[in-house]
């Protein structure tokens, strides 16, 4: 096999910050390429470098041998790279072969060739064997993998032959994946490179020929991915072993009294929850996407309310039908949406921080800031000053801008929705930490997390939901096969 | 790898159904239809006729100025932009149409040119502010409203300039009970539409209105675009700046403002199913639109209604409308 691509001594730095150093990789045609690394690792920058969106300050990009500067993302692409970013660039308004031409329109005695972009389009998905997507219908009417289909065939009007995907399965479902996974593959035979980069270890096991892994900006190692095992990669990423990502769990005289108490509690998303958690005690909900575990949290914080059961806070049976609500009643909730419900993206970090305790809080008690400080640090958000936009900081900060913004108001139940989500490890550990050192102080924490080391390595007890009921409660340290049982339905022997 | 067939399926594409689909564009013209119905039977419950000669002639008379600066609001509401300058550039045009002309046969063809030379400038302004300033469109347009008036009110108190006879033909030639100037305004609505429906830079306008950010990824110069939109809107202000001097046979610095063609040409765009957020819509309807809102006019002179309740009725017939397109579109998206 040839190489298509080969990236030499790539370093890019901004403002004085060096992104990307002295990064080398090899590209060749036919080849499923993943690129992998923590968030902050350098791939999305190594891949804006590849489609000529940053220039690099140094090494090369070579094509078939020859060497390339790319002054913009249209240089790269008469290269014949191409780019499937990791959100849609598509407009739903227009049709299929309009979208797959934007910014190329081909033009015929003044005016827009339309039967020849439609045929163009037609052609393509033939080629990939994709005929049942019409060029002429709105990209609207199209479901999510199809729009992945013509992002793809987008790309590769452009006659690409080296492919980068930003992170393509981010918004598919689980079925939809599959037929990506297809469709890479079909594109791997028809001789195109592919630069695959992904967080989900199943997927670059699944679809690679070849893993890359950048920490700190840095290569750190190449190999065919057959002679990688996972346990190696998560090395290569990390740099450390994982066992030492986790605090100590909770000592069995740390825990206190029952602080949030649901007793066959349902709406029409769960059904026959029981399920405590004590003072002191962090509660990791598993199950699978769409299992109930979401609907818990947002019942409790009064979101979407429970209408059957009895819920107690501190022994007291309360009803909460709203956030509002909740919250004067001590409940926290950190969402999985950090972006979209978390924070105020425009406002400051002193302005989120505080949000809640204006909110909720009555009289003076909502106009106290000058813990704002401590509050912060308590938290250890890096930020350029409290009057810097949220926006602007690394995910990590966010989130812990978000948990500083429940702490403002000393909240007895806390609960965290996919609280790691897109932050990069240093970040991850941190409010592990913090998250422990809340449970130490007396906060009742329910965790919920689709990562299962994670969950495994934090909670001091697991429940699992099925199908929006819990399934089961597994001790602290259950295997991972354990847990996986239970969310799929399947008894397995050691539940306790 | 076994061979599947079609992997990926489309929920079945829509079949050709579509071409009768109730699109904003065949909804406003259902409701321009109705309308005359309706509004003939009420006035011919007066003992009047609504689509006499003369209610022809004061529809398409209504309809052409409007017409015109709708046309031109379309193209830069479609790039997801606005002008709130028009009212006021129609004034300035007609004045300098007006004055260059003054009184002259041969100053005809100058004054015309000199008028849309100032309109394209003004237009340029307004896309400069935009894109290079980066100001929000309905802040830059306003600026530069108020700048223009400024100009207006320090050096005109009425109206000012001669345009000569055989100018004011235009205005008031017609063929049958269309005049001339409203089928000037239709096939300019006419060029408008091939512009955005045929030609790369119309394609261009509806990418930029749709999602600036993927615009401009895939490639589509989105600064020209929007330049060119706010260059072509000022340009289509400026026709009917010289269509109205030539029918009041001077230029007057408020016959914009009066008219509040600024946002009246917002209500027709928005009427005639044009998002207000950029990147759907068209001319057709917009010309739809002008219509039903000379129609209403109309109609309300010809029964002598209360002005106060014909703003009412506007106003309930702008929010059906849109209320009724946001329904649609929240169906039509899967």
């Amino acid at each position: 096999m040839t190489s298509a691509v080969r990236l030499a001594g790539i370093t890019k730095s901004f403002l004085g910050v060096t992104v990307l150093r002295d990064v080398d990789l090899e590209l060749r045609a036919g080849e499923v390429h993943a690129l992998m690394g923590e968030n902050g690792a350098g791939k999305s920058t190594l891949l804006k470098v590849l489609a000529g969106v940053h220039r690099q300050d140094a090494g090369t990009v070579e094509i078939d041998g020859v060497a390339h500067t790319f002054a913009g993302p249209a240089d790269a692409q008469r290269a014949g790279i191409a780019i499937i970013h990791q959100e849609f660039t598509l407009l739903p308004h227009r049709s299929v072969a309009e979208n797959v031409h934007l910014g190329r329109e081909p033009v015929r005695r003044l005016r827009v060739d339309r039967r020849r972009m439609v045929r163009e389009t037609r052609e393509l998905l033939d080629w990939l064997g994709e005929d049942g997507i019409d060029p002429t219908a709105a990209v609207s009417t199209l479901s999510v993998a199809q729009r992945q289909v013509v992002e793809i065939v987008k790309a590769l009007a452009t006659d690409a032959r080296v492919l980068a995907m930003d992170e393509p399965t981010a918004a598919l479902a689980d079925h939809e994946v599959e037929l990506l996974y297809d469709l890479v593959r079909r594109l791997r035979e028809r001789g195109i490179a592919i630069l695959y980069v992904s967080h989900r270890m199943r997927e670059v096991f699944d679809l690679s020929d070849r893993i890359t892994v950048l920490k700190d900006g840095a290569f750190v190692a190449s190999a065919p991915t057959a002679d990688l095992t996972s346990e190696d990669l998560v090395r290569h990423m990390v740099g450390r072993e994982l066992s030492t990502l986790y605090p100590d769990r909770a000592a069995p005289d740390e825990l206190g009294a029952v602080r949030l108490d649901l007793t066959d509690a349902g709406n029409a998303r769960v059904r026959d929850v029981t399920l405590a958690v004590r003072a002191g005690e962090i509660v990791g909900l598993a199950g699978l996407q769409g299992a109930g575990r979401s609907a818990i949290a947002r019942a409790v914080f009064g979101v979407q309310p429970f209408t059957r059961g009895t819920l107690a806070i501190d022994g007291v049976p309360r009803r909460i039908t709203s956030p509002r609500g909740a919250v004067r009643h001590g409940i926290a909730f950190v969402t999985e949406d950090r972006k979209g419900e978390g924070l105020a993206l425009r406002q400051s970090v002193r302005d989120n921080a505080l949000l809640v305790r204006r909110s909720a809080l009555r009289g003076r008690r909502s106009r106290v800031a000058d813990d704002l400080r401590a509050l912060l640090d308590s938290v250890n958000v890096v930020s350029r000053g409290e009057h810097q936009e949220v926006r602007f900081l690394s995910g990590g900060n966010q989130q812990k801008v978000v948990l500083a913004k429940w702490l403002a108001v000393d909240p007895k139940v806390l609960i965290v929705d996919e609280p790691t989500r897109g932050i990069d490890v240093g970040a991850k550990q941190a409010v592990h930490h913090l998250l422990r050192e809340l449970a130490r102080r007396g906060v009742a924490i329910l965790m919920i997390s689709s990562e299962l080391p994670e969950l495994i390595g934090m909670s001091d007890r697991i429940v699992v939901m099925h199908d929006g009921t819990p399934a089961g409660e597994l001790p602290a340290g259950a295997s991972e096969a354990a847990v996986m049982g239970l969310a799929t339905g399947h008894e397995v022997g050691e539940v306790a | 790898m076994q061979e599947k067939p079609l992997p990926v399926r489309a929920t079945p594409p829509e079949p050709r159904t579509r071409r009768f689909a109730l699109t904003p564009t065949v909804i406003v013209y259902l409701a321009l239809v109705v309308l005359l119905i309706v509004g003939s039977v009420l006035v011919g419950l007066r003992g009047g006729v609504l689509l006499d000669q003369a209610g022809l002639l004061n529809i398409f008379t209504r309809a052409t100025a409007l017409g015109l600066v709708a046309i031109g609001q379309t193209i830069v509401i479609l790039t997801g932009s606005l002008d709130l300058s028009v009212a006021y550039l129609v004034g300035l045009t007609s004045l300098v149409a007006a004055e260059t002309m003054a009184g002259q046969d041969g100053m005809i063809v100058p004054g015309v040119l000199l008028a849309l030379a100032v309109a394209a400038v003004v237009g340029l302004v307004n896309g400069l502010v935009i894109t290079v300033l980066k100001a929000n469109a309905f802040i830059a347009t306003l600026g530069v409203a108020l700048i223009l008036r400024g100009y207006l009110e320090h050096n005109y108190t009425g109206p000012a300039g001669d345009v000569p006879r055989t100018f004011q033909h235009l205005g008031y030639d017609r063929i049958g009970p269309i005049p001339v100037a409203a089928l000037l305004m239709l096939a300019i609505a006419a060029a408008c539409w091939w512009f955005l429906t045929r030609s790369r830079p119309g394609y261009h306008v509806y990418a930029v209105g749709g999602d600036i950010e993927v615009a401009r990824l895939s490639g589509v110069r989105t600064r020209r675009t929007i330049l060119t939109a706010h260059v072509l809107c000022s340009v289509a202000a400026g026709f009917a700046g010289i269509y109205l001097a030539s029918r009041l046979g001077s230029g007057a610095p408020y016959v914009g403002t009066d008219a509040v063609f600024d946002l009246e040409s917002i209500a027709a765009v928005v009427l005639g199913g044009t998002l207000l957020a950029g990147g759907r819509g068209g001319v057709v309807g917009t010309i739809g639109g002008v219509f039903i809102l000379a129609t209403l006019d109309t109609t309300f002179d010809a029964l002598a209604v209360d002005p106060f309740f014909k703003d009412v009725v506007r106003g309930v017939v702008l929010i059906t409308a849109v209320a009724l397109y946001a329904r649609r579109m929240v169906g039509r998206s899967p």
